[in-house]
């Protein structure tokens, strides 16, 4: 019996296709998305758009208010390390915390290295832009990768961006002789091996969620008919006018998200979506996307 | 043949994989008429209370019985063994509840207690089979028509009751077809 295995590590992932994670800060707010259709929470002490208007230093949660929401439901629960903080990281590893996010949500702990997650058993998701950053995340030992898009603001934009140069880079790659493949290994700064993989693959070799400002049922269909695997909403829920609705409508929309007549249907009546903001007016600084190497 | 595999969440595309490198169709269910021209229907691994709510929210749950009263074969994996267990211990959650089976879920623990092991089963040969379980429910107990294939230290993580299949496991993880194949097998005995 071996347990930990990257197999195991990347099945979690695989079982969570096509379905809805979503941020919660209680235990009341966990049941909410169970009952709603969530096939994960992700355990966190505020939202994105909360972190984002406090300031200051963003750091893993109380992992008392981890372990409350993993009492108060039977779907998985992720919560969220810093980048580089392996110590974080042993802390929700040790609570038994199902997945852990080294999330750029959080403030870096590292300048320079991510964690290095071979050494858990516990899985990992890493958020990328591109697909060297993916593949830079997987050899890390990343059991799963999501967009980072841009989170807390509730605009789709940048989560797009993220998953048209992945699809776009794997499409290239698909049609690179092999002799050129080194070189474009090089240039991405990625694993050879792992490029190699995504050339016979046709696609990352684990699951791929979208992440970062999906605030509604036709952002969520967006994003599948993109290409992503699933669907992680962070402020998108509890910061709107009716979560209960919300939550539920963005659940059939990623499993209905190739169906126009349904998303219609489900996108009647939501109440007022979180309020949103313009990328154009968070100074470069202040862009989480832009944290992780 | 033309299998279904639910594809309301899940690792449903794996299954469909499986089935074409078993030599059969595969069809995406995800409305109740899609449920018509299959003669078989997998149930994949995913989350059992989504996927039981989807069941019938979007009208799917009935139209299955119904199939299966009618003799529609079914393979649930993982959550599709709990789908398809009258008895969820501690739960009220959504089912089909055709096998008679109580089960167990999260029966290993959490995502840190999920494993790989060698499973070995008499009717797929001297070879074990690579079983992968993840966040893993067993079958407590079964009924008496309920045949065991597997037990894991004591808990039955393969059975079958007629026309119906679960493991607790997922071989679609894997490149093992045999019990992908041996379900093709019992839809045409």
């Amino acid at each position: 019996m071996q347990q930990g295995t990257f197999r195991v590590k990347a099945g979690l992932a695989e079982m969570l296709k096509g379905g809805v994670i979503m941020d919660v800060t209680t235990p009341e707010q966990a049941k909410i998305a169970e009952q709603a259709g969530a096939c994960a929470v992700m355990a966190l002490e505020r939202v994105p758009a909360d972190i984002r208007a406090a300031g200051g230093v963003a750091r893993m949660a109380d992992p008392g208010i981890v372990e409350s929401i993993m009492a108060a439901v039977t779907i998985p629960v992720m919560a969220k390390a810093r980048i580089g903080h392996f110590v974080e990281a042993q802390i929700l590893e040790a609570i038994g915390a199902d997945y852990i996010d080294e999330s750029e949500v959080l403030t870096p702990a590292d300048d320079k290295f991510h964690i290095n997650k071979h050494q858990f058993k516990v899985p990992f998701v890493c958020g990328a832009k591109n697909l060297g950053e993916a593949l830079r995340r997987i050899g890390e030992g990343a059991a799963m990768i999501r967009t980072k898009g841009e989170p807390g603001t509730g605009n789709v934009i940048e989560a797009v961006k993220h998953i048209r140069m992945v699809m776009s880079e794997i499409r290239l790659l698909q049609n690179l002789p092999e002799e050129e493949v080194a070189g474009f290994a090089k240039n991405i700064a990625a694993p050879l091996e792992l490029v190699l993989e995504t050339k016979k693959l046709g696609r990352l070799p684990v699951v791929n969620f979208a992440a970062g400002g999906i605030a509604t049922p036709a952002d969520a269909a967006l994003m599948m008919q993109l290409g992503c695997d699933g669907i992680f909403v962070g402020s998108g829920i509890f910061k709107s006018g009716d979560p209960v609705k919300r939550a539920k409508a963005i659940v059939s929309a990623t499993t209905y998200y190739n169906d126009p007549k349904v998303l219609a249907e489900i996108s009647k009546d939501l109440g007022e979506p979180m309020v949103g903001i313009e990328i154009g007016t968070i100074p470069q600084h202040e862009r989480m996307q832009e944290r992780g190497w | 043949m033309k299998i279904g595999v639910l594809a309301l969440q899940g690792a449903f595309r794996e299954h469909c994989w499986m089935m074409e490198a078993c030599g059969a169709e595969a069809a995406e269910i995800r409305k109740p008429d899609q449920l018509e021209d299959i003669q078989g229907l997998i149930i994949p691994g995913g989350e059992s209370t989504t996927i039981g709510k989807l069941l019938i929210d979007w009208g799917l749950m009935a139209k299955i019985q119904k199939r299966a009263a009618q003799g529609m074969a079914i393979y649930g994996t993982c959550a599709g063994m709990i789908l398809l267990a009258k008895d969820i211990i501690g739960s009220d959650q959504p089912r089909l509840g055709l096998m008679d089976t109580r089960v167990q879920r999260n029966a290993y623990g959490r995502q840190c207690e999920s494993f790989e092991a060698d499973l070995f089963v008499k009717e797929f040969g001297e070879e074990p089979v690579r079983a992968v379980f993840i966040r893993a429910p067993y079958i407590e107990q079964a009924g008496p028509e309920v045949q065991v294939l597997a037990e894991v230290e004591g808990k039955i993580v393969i059975a079958r009751q007629a026309k119906f299949l679960a493991t607790a496991f997922h071989p679609e993880l894997t490149n093992d077809k045999r019990i992908h194949q041996y379900f093709l097998q019992m839809i045409q005995e």
